[in-house]
């Protein structure tokens, strides 16, 4: 252990769900897309599952809302260091999505995309259980444009940059294919309790 | 040195193609550098601390086995109290590459930041703190297209880094900073700003500079003076900056893959 000089830092509040490495962030939302936000109308919003999969499908936005809703109240964590607890996403379950196409027994990961053209890779495993959703809705309002609107991909498991904004797909794949920050040096997997910030970590 | 490799649009033969997104693509592409200093926690020794603004310094550290960088790059920064209790943050590389075993950053003192605030109020020269990096190639610039650099506040600070390598390594490519600050003496870096800077002022202004937000008239012209193959356009700030800055070069007609930006929080 390196201890800094002179330094203390805030006062400790033991908090048992801020991973390690993380602070809260209170009522901050902090945004840290790399590209421009895009302009993208729920009219104007699809969302496909193709690949290692039985049925190829794409949803529009009334045939996403059709499936079942379902919520998620609780924390995330970004790779930067800030977690938020609390949240309130409305939307509806990956579960309900991959049930329809079905992937093949081969299938072992996935990579998300954009419709902006970022991309972020996850094992299929972390994206079923009732542990991922396309998220529409935050704390009851629609999601706003910078934080993913309409629709984003909602992984709270996993640092956040997983949980693609602008969601536009999931291609399924029997390999793991880094996404675009895993590419720039970030962990594959990104386990916020086991600190897989970087390559490596 | 970092190796600059651009994501190759074909991929070699042997393997199968990556999966590419059938999206309007509006991520540009990776600027490749090492990743084997990135996961490596280094201590880096505080050897200067300079006074930018009422509110912002430079820190100066040796960093004796730093792998280098490329500008815009970051790193990843801890203190560790006597309890074990580690704060660690992200910050912009202020200083060239070529500044050989040192790196140099510049911090605004935030309000009750534990980080910026040790930095501000406790450290000396002599102390040793840890760094880990460089991370990241999307925000690089490795000095080979020509830069539209856009910054608010210290947003300014990797923009920094850009303009001190062209400066240090005498390259002819175009580069132009449009920074934004709220007043003269706010102005990050102001002595070393050149003819490439155009300063935006939002509160106060000297005589006959007018007052604003930064606005269309000020990325016209810019756009309108365009080096062959255009402008690589890099935008650092607030988000709500970013969001603002972005917007402006959209509708001056940049295409969205040509704009890469880093966004606090």
């Amino acid at each position: 252990m390196h201890v800094t000089r002179g330094f203390t830092g805030r006062p400790r509040v033991p908090d048992a769900g801020l991973p390690p490495g993380q602070y809260d962030a209170k009522d901050d939302w902090p945004v840290l897309s790399a590209e421009v936000t895009p302009d993208l109308a729920p009219a104007d919003w699809t969302f496909r599952i193709d690949g290692l999969v039985a049925e190829p499908h794409t949803w529009d936005w009334d045939a996403a809302h059709a499936l079942p809703s379902s919520s998620y109240e609780g924390d995330i964590h970004c790779v930067t260091g800030w977690s938020k607890f609390g949240t309130r996403f409305g939307g509806v379950s990956l579960d309900a999505f991959l049930d329809v196409v079905r992937p093949h027994a081969t299938a072992t990961h996935a990579v998300a995309y954009a419709h902006t053209g970022y991309t972020a890779n996850l094992p299929l495993a972390d994206l079923r259980g009732g542990r991922a959703w396309i998220a529409f809705a935050y704390d009851g309002k629609p999601l706003p444009a910078e934080h993913g609107g309409p629709a984003r991909l909602l992984v709270p498991h996993l640092y956040f940059w997983k949980s693609t904004k602008w969601i536009a797909g999931l291609h399924i794949l029997d390999h793991d294919e880094p996404g675009f920050w895993e590419r720039n040096g970030y962990h594959a997997r990104g386990n916020p309790w086991e600190e897989q910030r970087y390559a490596g970590d | 040195m970092t190796e600059i490799v651009t994501v190759p649009t074909t991929a070699p033969r042997t393997v199968p193609a990556p999966f590419t997104p059938p999206t309007r693509f509006a991520v540009p592409g990776r600027i490749g550098v090492s990743e084997q200093a990135a996961s490596m926690w280094q201590t880096a020794t505080l050897t200067e601390i300079r006074r930018e603004t009422p509110r912002v310094s430079t820190f100066r550290f040796a960093v004796p086995a730093w792998a280098g960088h490329l500008p815009g790059q970051h790193l990843m920064l801890r203190l560790t109290a006597e309890d074990g209790y580690v704060a660690q943050r992200h910050y912009s590389i202020a200083s060239p590459p070529d500044d050989t075993g040192h790196i140099e950053l510049t911090l605004d003192h935030v309000e009750d930041g534990e980080v910026s605030g040790w930095f501000h109020t406790v450290a000396r020269p002599g102390d040793r703190i840890e760094v880990r990096g460089p991370l990241s190639g999307f925000f690089a610039w490795p000095g080979d297209r020509p830069a539209l650099l856009i910054g608010a506040g210290s947003g300014v600070v990797p923009l920094m880094s850009m303009v001190r390598h062209r400066r240090a390594r005498s390259l002819s490519v175009p580069v132009r900073l449009l920074v934004s600050a709220r007043g003269p003496e706010d102005l990050i870096y102001a002595r070393e700003l050149g003819p490439e800077t155009t300063p935006v002022f939002t509160r106060r202004a000297p005589a006959g500079v007018p007052v604003g937000r930064m606005a269309a008239a000020h990325v016209a012209p810019l756009l309108a003076e365009q080096p062959p193959g255009g402008w690589e356009a890099y935008v650092c700030g607030s988000n709500a900056f970013a969001e603002h800055a972005s917007r402006l070069l959209v509708e001056a007609g940049q295409p969205v893959d040509r704009i890469r930006i880093e966004r606090f929080g």
